[in-house]
């Protein structure tokens, strides 16, 4: 196709990626160097009966005029980066000199916003992950030795958790585990513990995340193995049994070999989609206990407490940005490598 | 006869299978059942103090109402805190976005499978990029040049920002699409004198449908279920039903409306339901798309 040709098909789209992701991305690089501006101050003097004293008041006139004028704020240079918020370099040192032991040192980190956010969003992407392929796998498994006409609505109940907007999704859990809903209230009779709460405890609450985002993914990888099943080939399955190949070394030694580029394809899109876990920590309440990268974002741009902090925001994304980079790089060498091979 | 025996399968593994399986469809299921049944009764039963089963009876609800269901959540959800006009803006919202990526997902897609240059090649590169980036992370880039353009709040601006970021996985899935059309469909058209566009217009547009479609349905999916940037970008009164929800229930706790919530929450899920009721192939069709190409 002549370069014309595709220029005038493919502008469109272009235009919109351009406008509205590569842009934005820039405006976000840039938001990130600076902070807004800080209150304008001036000096009144006070008389009173007893003298004269000066202090210093917030002319919020002028400040709502400076903002106004710039309203980026002022050059900040990295410092967004570095401070207490993100990557807190300063409390990072000083925590590292005044070490007693490396456990100390490590909860203190872990209690700085970045780094709490960091941990659990790589827990959750690294927990969920392998098992959801594991569930999804059985789940695959057992469907695939139903007879045909019950295999539809199966197929059909087994995608709801996926299907699902995971705001919804985390709610109608959220509401089942409450101490008083059907999940909470169950578990306080089991363990005979009248004061069970999964939103008390922050290891709890992770937990709770943890099963919901396995809930939520596990059709995924469940419907990527099904279409796999229909593919392995019968003759090698059959020669196997000839062999005398029980059920388990059948799937041991046929199945899983023939199932493994799967693995492969379902764990890079679960590890980018769970490491953008956000939904499940609004439903659940859990902001307390767990937050990720993407909440914190979404905690600045709220504007929670009266303005937003647009430097701040800009900052965690660019460095949620260079993540799923990290993350992404062997799914780009692979898909190189394929084009590679094509070429 | 060996082999015969070793074909029949042995019956405690048979057994063992088919109980994972109905654990597994239970917890699929069960909350979705759970919740909807739960919708038609009052607070006191859904949330019970003294036993699970209340909410299967509906005693409060017949103490509270005077029958077994209730409509009272529906009601204060649809007609008092106006969810009907979220339920509008969601409509509006997604048929847009689902319509406009279509047609400039379909023209980019044809272009890059029939395309032989490498930068088509990397233009799918950087589409998957952009298609790996949390949604979140563009926010706070739309948000300071919207608030100065006036843009803010529209639900418009939301579906231009949405068909943008629906691109890359719109490309992607028709591209592949297209490449298992043959070439030779539109190549003999334009032997025969056609323009590429009208080769495009006649020939492929008339077989293209089955992938269209798909596609269509995921674009559906990701604008109907998106809260990151509907949560951020769309103002009180044109919110849609993800956020109107979110933000029932920072008031609707207190006032002990959470059934309000839960109503809501079950008229959201109601049209997903139908859409995989009567798309489930398609759907599946697209989800392994992408794994059986490798």
């Amino acid at each position: 196709m002549p370069h014309r040709t595709f220029m005038s098909f493919i502008w469109p789209s272009a235009l919109a990626m351009l406008l509205f992701i590569a842009l934005p991305i820039v405006s976000v690089a840039v938001q990130s160097l600076f902070v807004a501006h800080e209150q304008v101050f001036v000096e009144v003097e006070n008389c009173g009966p007893f003298g004269c004293t000066t202090v210093q008041k917030i002319d919020s006139q002028a400040t709502a005029a400076l903002r106004a004028a710039q309203p980026l704020g002022q050059f900040n240079g990295l410092g967004t980066y570095l401070n207490r918020n993100h990557l807190a370099s300063a409390e990072i040192s000083e925590a590292w000199q005044t070490r007693t032991d490396l456990a100390g040192f490590m909860s203190k980190i872990l209690n700085l916003p970045f780094y709490k956010a960091l941990s659990f969003t790589l827990t959750y992407t690294f927990v969920v992950t392998p098992f959801v392929i594991i569930l999804g796998f059985f789940v695959a498994l057992a469907v695939n030795r139903l007879p045909s006409f019950i295999k539809g609505p199966t197929i059909f109940i087994s995608l709801l958790p996926m299907i699902v907007t995971p705001l919804i999704g985390s709610l109608i859990l959220f509401w089942m585990i409450d101490a008083d809903g059907l999940i909470g209230g169950t578990l306080q009779l089991i363990f005979d513990d009248p004061d069970l709460s999964l939103k008390a405890s922050p290891a709890l609450t992770w937990v709770t995340l943890i099963v919901y985002g396995v809930w939520h993914s596990a059709p995924f990888s469940f419907i990527v193995f099904y279409a796999g099943l229909q593919t392995v080939p019968k003759d090698t399955l059959e020669s196997a049994m000839i062999d005398g190949a029980n059920r388990w070394e059948q799937v041991r030694y046929v199945v899983i070999p023939h199932l493994l580029p799967l693995v492969v394809f379902i764990s890079l899109m679960q590890l980018m989609d769970n490491f953008r876990v956000f939904e499940p920590i609004v439903g659940f309440n859990a902001e307390a206990s767990a937050t990720s990268l993407s909440w914190i974002i979404y905690n600045d741009l709220r504007g929670s407490d009266g303005n937003i902090l647009f430097g701040s925001a800009a900052a965690t994304s660019l460095l949620t940005i260079i993540g799923v980079c990290i993350l992404l790089t062997p799914v780009l060498i692979r898909t190189w490598r394929a084009h590679g091979a094509r070429a | 006869m060996t082999i015969v025996a070793s074909l029949k399968r042995p019956s405690f593994l048979s057994i063992a299978a088919m109980a994972f399986l109905v654990i597994w469809l239970a917890i699929a299921a069960v909350p979705f059942l759970w919740t909807l049944w739960g919708s038609f009764k009052v607070q006191a039963d859904f949330f019970s103090k003294q036993d699970w089963q209340n909410a299967l009876y509906g005693v409060f609800t017949l103490a509270e109402t005077g029958g077994y269901f209730t409509g009272n959540g529906y009601e204060g959800a649809w007609i008092k805190e106006e969810f009907w006009r979220s339920s509008v803006n969601t409509m509006l919202m997604t048929l847009s976005v689902v319509a406009i990526s279509l047609t400039l997902g379909t023209l980019g897609g044809y272009a890059l499978s029939r395309s032989g240059y490498r930068y088509a090649f990397w233009v799918l590169i950087i589409a998957l990029v952009f298609r790996a980036m949390p949604h979140i992370t563009l926010v706070s880039g739309y948000l300071l040049p919207f608030f100065q353009l006036n843009l803010y709040g529209h639900l418009g601006t939301t579906i231009v920002v949405m068909v943008a970021i629906n691109q890359p996985f719109t490309l992607w899935m028709l591209h592949s699409f297209f490449q298992n059309i043959p070439k030779d469909l539109d190549e003999s058209a334009m032997v025969d004198g056609c323009t590429r566009f009208q080769a495009f217009r006649y020939v492929i547009i008339p077989v293209m449908w089955p992938g269209v479609i798909t596609t269509g349905l995921f674009s559906f999916l990701l604008a109907y279920n998106d809260f990151a940037l509907t949560g951020l970008l769309l103002s009180q009164e044109n919110q849609t039903m993800v956020p109107k929800i979110a933000s029932f229930l920072g008031s609707a706790q207190e006032e002990g409306n959470v059934m309000y919530a839960v109503s809501a929450v079950v008229s959201a899920t109601a049209p997903l339901f139908i859409l995989v009721m009567f798309f489930q192939r398609q759907i599946v069709s697209g989800l392994t798309a992408g794994a059986v190409k490798g």
